[in-house]
């Protein structure tokens, strides 16, 4: 089975996925990253595939990604990094990058070389749901990697059911009209839409993400989906200290969500 | 229609929408309501009336005596420089915001590399009394700072983009996550024939009055509707589709486009999508683009900032592959020198990026009795810094 499949089905709730972008805030960071993140006890792991027009992205995400290419990420090498991270951390990977390198690369090359490193599911925020279905859907089943869509407080039901039923894994609740990293605390309408979702009753686990940095807004979206995406917080909480204060930041930061 | 846009947005290959869940409850409804208006006889009535009070049109086709001579061939230019704000850019900006207003949109936003599109923009949203934001680069802003007062004045809020190469591909960028940021009240007008569907074919739809024109006009100069060749600088390509739009299923009509080379093709500053490009995306839209081998998009370069873009729209990258149009290049200093000898021989300043497709009529050669339709897409004001600029650098 799937890793992420076990961990949904093993843990209902309290569920927390953590982002991070490949080659920041150093070229060689990423490894050390995972491996932090994994002693630190979170339940998934997300590695952004730098791109050079991240859209969906808010000024903190966008500023990693930029580092991340003048470091000289590219999924290529990204993928060579991660070879050896199963012997590393047993959580559950995700891949998420926009469409246009992945195309460059292959997107069946990209799933036979993340089969081969242990990657469990991709996100790619840019992928008509049409083409997936038409042209990736089967590959994706052939490999066993799991493609999380995004739904929006603007996706319209009928759209939400079709998003779950052609996501694997789990589905990727966008908190609010919003690039990542923007808000700081929930609107009531937000709320609403929390409950809307959760009385949806959707055949996949749901992961809240974007605008969650901390305990209260962790703690929040608990109340109604099964955990959080944390992206944003994350990369700001690593910045600082730069590569040599990683064994230091990750730690602290995952605490202060914990508690 | 041989070369019109499928029922799925695509252009052959091209096209299609490829955005984050987040936009795509506004570009669908953007489409639906697109398709419903411009077939509504009322939309159009009102559409055609402030294209004809407001804006001025129909722009004339002048026949360029002294040019013409200079060639020893017929050319004839389509005025777009001659419409109000001085630029072709007002076409599709007057059609977007009627349909703005349909939409009960309260907020526009808009991207501008060399300042036409902001300013017309900016100009309609004060005509219909909405609340304007322009995302511009931050090198932009520098170099063309004319328009930039322009859009002040009109009431506009122009704000600065700082990230990536701070050109118009960053600047689009930018007005995409404030589109996904305020996706109820505000629609995005795009200034060019690219970005996910419906925006290619919208605004070549709102442009294509231009060969609209031209056609009749040409029949009036010449007894025929059709010329032997259209001419049109690329960056996005908006004027050129509008340009192209009638004469596309006429096969004798030769379509010819111009992109910037910038300082010339392998010198990596260059602004030549189809000559240094490859199929990938941009913008949501699946064309060609200037991008690294790992499909990072590359900052291009050239001395106007209206054709300094990255990517092409989706439907010339359909005419490339299916070869029917050609696709040509001018350098800085080749558009710079077309420029002058317009100036000096019919009195006319036009926009550096036009100055991109008078550079060709140096290349290609014409017969005597060929008629070349040129499209004069923008006048020169806001270049006259960099004009005055070079031609001073010439004589020291």
């Amino acid at each position: 089975m799937n890793r992420i499949d076990c961990l949904f089905n093993t843990k209902k709730n309290r569920i927390l996925s953590v982002y991070c972008t490949a080659g920041y805030p150093c070229l060689n960071s990423t490894v050390t990253v995972i491996k932090t993140l994994s002693e630190q006890g979170v339940d998934m792991i997300e590695i952004g595939i730098p791109f050079s027009d991240p859209v969906a992205d808010g000024p903190v995400i966008q500023q990693s990604n930029t580092v991340a290419l003048k470091n000289g990420m590219t999924l290529a090498l990204l993928l060579e990094q991660l070879k050896e991270i199963r012997t590393v951390t047993s959580v559950p990977l995700i891949l998420m990058g926009y469409l246009n390198p992945i195309l460059q690369y292959g997107m069946e090359a990209l799933l036979k070389q993340a089969k081969a490193c242990g990657i469990d599911g991709l996100i790619i925020p840019d992928l008509p749901l049409r083409e997936y279905e038409q042209a990736y859907q089967s590959l994706f089943a052939q490999y066993g990697i799991a493609m999380i869509f995004l739904i929006t407080p603007q996706t319209a039901p009928e759209r939400i059911r079709e998003i779950d039923r052609l996501s694997t894994g789990f589905v990727y609740m966008v908190t609010a009209a919003s690039t990542t990293g923007r808000q700081s605390s929930f609107t009531t309408q937000q709320t609403h839409y929390f409950e809307a979702i959760q009385k949806m009753d959707l055949r996949n686990p749901v992961l809240a993400g974007f605008g969650i940095h901390d305990h209260t807004g962790f703690h929040t979206v608990c109340q109604y989906v099964q955990g959080a995406i944390v992206g944003s917080g994350f990369i700001k909480a690593i910045a600082t200290g730069g590569d040599a204060a990683l064994q230091d930041t990750i730690p602290h930061f995952i605490k202060s969500l914990y508690s | 229609m041989k070369y019109a846009i499928d029922e799925q947005g695509y252009y052959g290959a091209f096209g299609g929408a490829y955005i984050p869940e987040m936009l795509y409850a506004n570009i669908q409804a953007l489409k639906e309501r697109y398709k419903e208006l411009i077939r509504e006889d009322a939309f159009n009535q009102e559409l055609d009336q402030l294209l004809h009070d407001y804006v001025g049109r129909p722009s004339p086709l002048y026949y360029a005596a002294r040019l013409s001579t200079h060639y020893n061939t017929r050319i004839y230019l389509k005025r777009e420089d001659l419409n109000h704000t001085g630029a072709h850019k007002i076409n599709n900006t007057i059609g977007q915001i009627l349909l703005a207003q349909k939409m009960g949109k309260r907020r526009i936003i808009a991207e501008t590399g060399a300042g036409q599109h902001g300013v017309a923009t900016a100009t309609v949203c004060a005509l219909m009394g909405l609340e304007c934001k322009v995302y511009m680069g931050a090198k932009d802003i520098l170099r063309q700072s004319p328009n930039v007062a322009r859009m002040r004045l009109l009431g506009a809020e122009v704000i600065p983009v700082h990230s990536g190469s701070e050109t118009l591909k960053d600047a689009t960028n930018e007005a995409i996550r404030d589109w996904i940021s305020h996706p109820e009240t505000t629609h995005y007008i795009i200034g060019s024939v690219v970005g996910p569907d419906p925006y290619p074919d919208m605004v070549a739809h709102f442009q294509s009055v231009i060969s609209k024109e031209i056609r009749v006009q040409l029949q009036q100069h010449t007894g025929s509707p059709l010329p032997t060749a259209v001419i049109a600088c690329v960056g996005g390509g908006s004027n050129a589709a509008g340009a192209f739009h009638h004469f596309l299923d006429e096969a004798s009509v030769q379509l010819i486009a111009v992109e910037a080379a910038g300082k010339g093709l392998d010198t990596g500053y260059t602004a030549a999508t189809m000559a240094q490009g490859s199929p990938g995306l941009i913008h949501g839209s699946r064309t060609y683009l200037m991008q690294s081998p790992d499909g990072q998009i590359t900052e291009p370069y050239s001395i106007s900032a209206g054709l300094d873009y990255p990517g092409i729209g989706p439907l010339h990258a359909h005419l490339y592959v299916s070869k029917r149009a050609s696709y040509l290049q001018a350098t800085d200093d080749e558009a710079l020198q077309a420029a002058y000898r317009l100036m000096r021989l019919e009195g006319i300043i036009p926009a550096l990026e036009t100055a991109h497709a008078l550079a060709v009529l140096e290349k290609e050669s014409f017969m005597p009795d060929d008629k070349v339709v040129l499209c004069l897409s923008g006048r020169g004001d806001k270049d006259l810094e960099t004009y005055i600029k070079h031609k001073d650098d010439e004589q020291d």
